[in-house]
């Protein structure tokens, strides 16, 4: 067990959850007798539970980071799509003209916020806020990070779905309302519906936004990969990670070429993501307003 | 439940929700302005950084900053400048072309800033950059590395989508019967964008530049690997050098500081400047787009 003893010393992360999953995980490899074998491979571990990549026997396994992003964005959006969806129904539907005149450039400030700004804030106020009020362990963990990731998304979700809820034709509303529905039944049971396709177009672009944001997840998640369902527990994202150790790598080795795999997968993400919204809904949506007219 | 309470409850609701958004805008600001500005004075925007970045100014971070997004919007506005013609005179919405265009710049509006890093550092440095070397230099090693070109190249083309939006926007408010004037006039269709077109769009042209350099002063991801450095003692002197930017400073003191608590008020000051400078930047774009939005109507 030197290796393991080793490992222990070069892993840099000094969360002993960490330590102990390495651990566990050697015992493993050496009881199954593959340790010589991913030496002489590194990318072969790929699909190990491991994110390991500066240790004599460095590990790349991207479950950890994969489940990391995948607990960041679901946090964040449980935050950001009602609260945005919400706000969107109040500006478009309920709100005098005026003013929504003053609510949508207002929000849209927000997405003026350089992700780095919304970064520092999260770090130096809704770390510590958070650990007030919920009095978890790690002062950064996904639950901070998801949030402050919301924050970046919620422009994002709100203008799109003001836009989707403004969209549907104004017979719509005029008919419902002239049928006796309250101006809330019309919100919710016609204009709403209507709009549905644009929302989820709205929602996946969010999630694009959350899923691809590298500073917010630098600065307020902890960084730590390690898989665990708990939000309050560190974690680290895909990109976290490339923005981490890209500056640090050699160029061309396995690790280099590791974080560039990294990448392909966000930017293919993000594509499908974009070509979702882009084709799939904005045809549902005129197919949509083409068969009820 | 009566109707008429569930309405008030549901109505206001939403409501609440927008408070909540427009509270946590006010809190961020508030914050940053209550924790930079005693801080902020003329020496703290002229000073060179001091005693291991725990004093001094973020004099080269400004400088930095702002020769960084200038090469950016020399690179970015020309190019989506003509895009935007393009797509908004010329392309038939037809066909696939045009399309695809159109498809590709929305994509490259979502994609993740940190993947243009990626490209930056494995097309500009790896490849450009290398070969340039090899060429110009016998192998000495001088573009293949980070350097204040390429930070600026890669922040401009994530900041193409956001000039090519903007302009065209504004080339499609001129109206129908300016163009069919000029062209009955005899003018070619070349020769009323130049004259009829192009003046027509200046603000929007305009409102995009902005849009873009207050994207660029603001994003870090890009510029992680291709050119921003900790600490510099001196200003970048020619395009091979590196630089300090302001994001990159509050990243970098806020998360890799050795006292991080010594330098709050530092960090705090540097995000009130970077946020005083977007914010400007885009209250200047929002009043601009506003007055091209009122001449459509």
């Amino acid at each position: 067990m030197t290796t393991t003893g080793l490992l222990v010393q070069e892993n840099y992360g000094s969360n002993e959850d960490v330590i102990a999953q390495t651990v566990a995980n050697d015992a493993q490899l050496d009881n199954s007798g593959n340790n010589q074998e991913i030496r002489k491979k590194p990318s072969s571990t790929l699909l190990s539970k491991t994110w390991m990549p500066v240790s004599d026997n460095p590990r790349y396994g991207l479950w950890p980071l994969f489940l990391g992003t995948l607990k960041v964005t679901l946090i964040s959006l449980l935050f950001a799509a009602p609260i945005s969806i919400l706000a969107a129904i109040y500006t478009a539907v309920f709100a005098k003209p005026v003013v929504r005149e003053i609510i949508k450039p207002v929000i849209e400030l927000l997405a003026g916020f350089p992700s780095v700004v919304i970064g520092f804030f999260a770090l130096m106020i809704l770390a510590t806020l958070f650990q007030n009020i919920f009095g978890y362990a790690s002062r950064l963990n996904s639950f901070v990070g998801g949030i402050a990731m919301g924050l970046a998304a919620i422009p994002v979700i709100f203008t799109l779905t003001e836009d989707a809820l403004t969209a549907v034709p104004k017979t719509y509303t005029e008919a419902s309302l002239g049928l006796g529905a309250s101006r809330r039944q019309t919100a919710f049971y016609v204009v709403l519906p209507a709009a549905v396709p644009g929302i989820f177009a709205a929602v996946v672009l969010g999630v694009g936004r959350i899923f691809g944001e590298t500073m917010i997840a630098l600065m307020a998640t902890g960084n730590a990969a390690m898989i665990s369902m708990n939000p309050f527990d560190s974690v680290r994202t895909l990109s976290a990670t490339i923005g981490a150790e890209m500056a640090e790598v050699v160029f061309g080795d396995t690790h280099y070429s590791v974080l560039f795999l990294i990448g392909s997968l966000l930017f293919i993400f993000t594509f499908i993501l974009n070509a979702l919204a882009e084709f799939y809904f904005k045809n549902r949506i005129i197919r949509h307003y083409q068969a009820k007219k | 439940m009566n109707r008429n309470i569930k309405d008030t409850i549901v109505e206001s609701l939403t409501g609440v929700s927008v408070l909540l958004i427009i509270f946590i805008i006010v809190s961020i600001l508030a914050v940053t302005i209550a924790g930079g500005w005693p801080n902020l004075n003329w020496s703290f925007l002229s000073e060179f950084p001091r005693d291991g970045m725990t004093k001094g100014g973020i004099f080269p971070a400004i400088i930095g900053t702002a020769i960084m997004t200038l090469i950016m919007a020399v690179a970015a506005v020309p190019f989506g400048v003509v895009t935007a013609v393009y797509l908004a005179e010329y392309a038939n919405e037809k066909s696939w072309f045009a399309k695809t265009i159109r498809f590709a710049v929305k994509t490259l509006a979502v994609v993740p800033s940190i993947i243009f890093g990626l490209f930056g550092l494995g097309f500009f440095i790896g490849f450009v950059g290398k070969n340039m070397d090899g060429l110009l230099n016998g192998g000495e090693l001088k573009w293949g590395q980070p350097n204040i070109l390429w930070a600026s190249l890669t922040m401009a083309l994530l900041t193409l989508p956001v000039v090519i939006v903007a302009v065209e926007e504004a080339i499609r408010t001129i109206p129908r019967e300016m163009r069919e004037a000029s062209l009955a006039l005899g003018a070619t269709k070349w020769q009323t964008i130049k004259k009829v077109v192009l003046p027509g769009s200046v603000s929007g042209i305009l409102t995009g530049t902005i849009l873009a350099v207050s994207r660029g002063a603001g994003e870090v991801a890009p510029i992680l690997f291709t050119g921003a450095a900790y600490f510099l003692s001196d200003l970048p002197h020619s395009l091979s050098d590196q630089f300090m930017s302001l994001g990159y400073h509050i990243y970098i003191m806020s998360t890799q500081s050795s006292d991080v608590d010594a330098t709050l008020p530092i960090q705090f000051a540097t995000t009130l400047v970077l946020l005083l400078l977007t914010f400007s930047l885009n209250a200047i774009a929002v009043v601009l787009r506003y007055k091209i939005r009122k001449n459509r109507k």
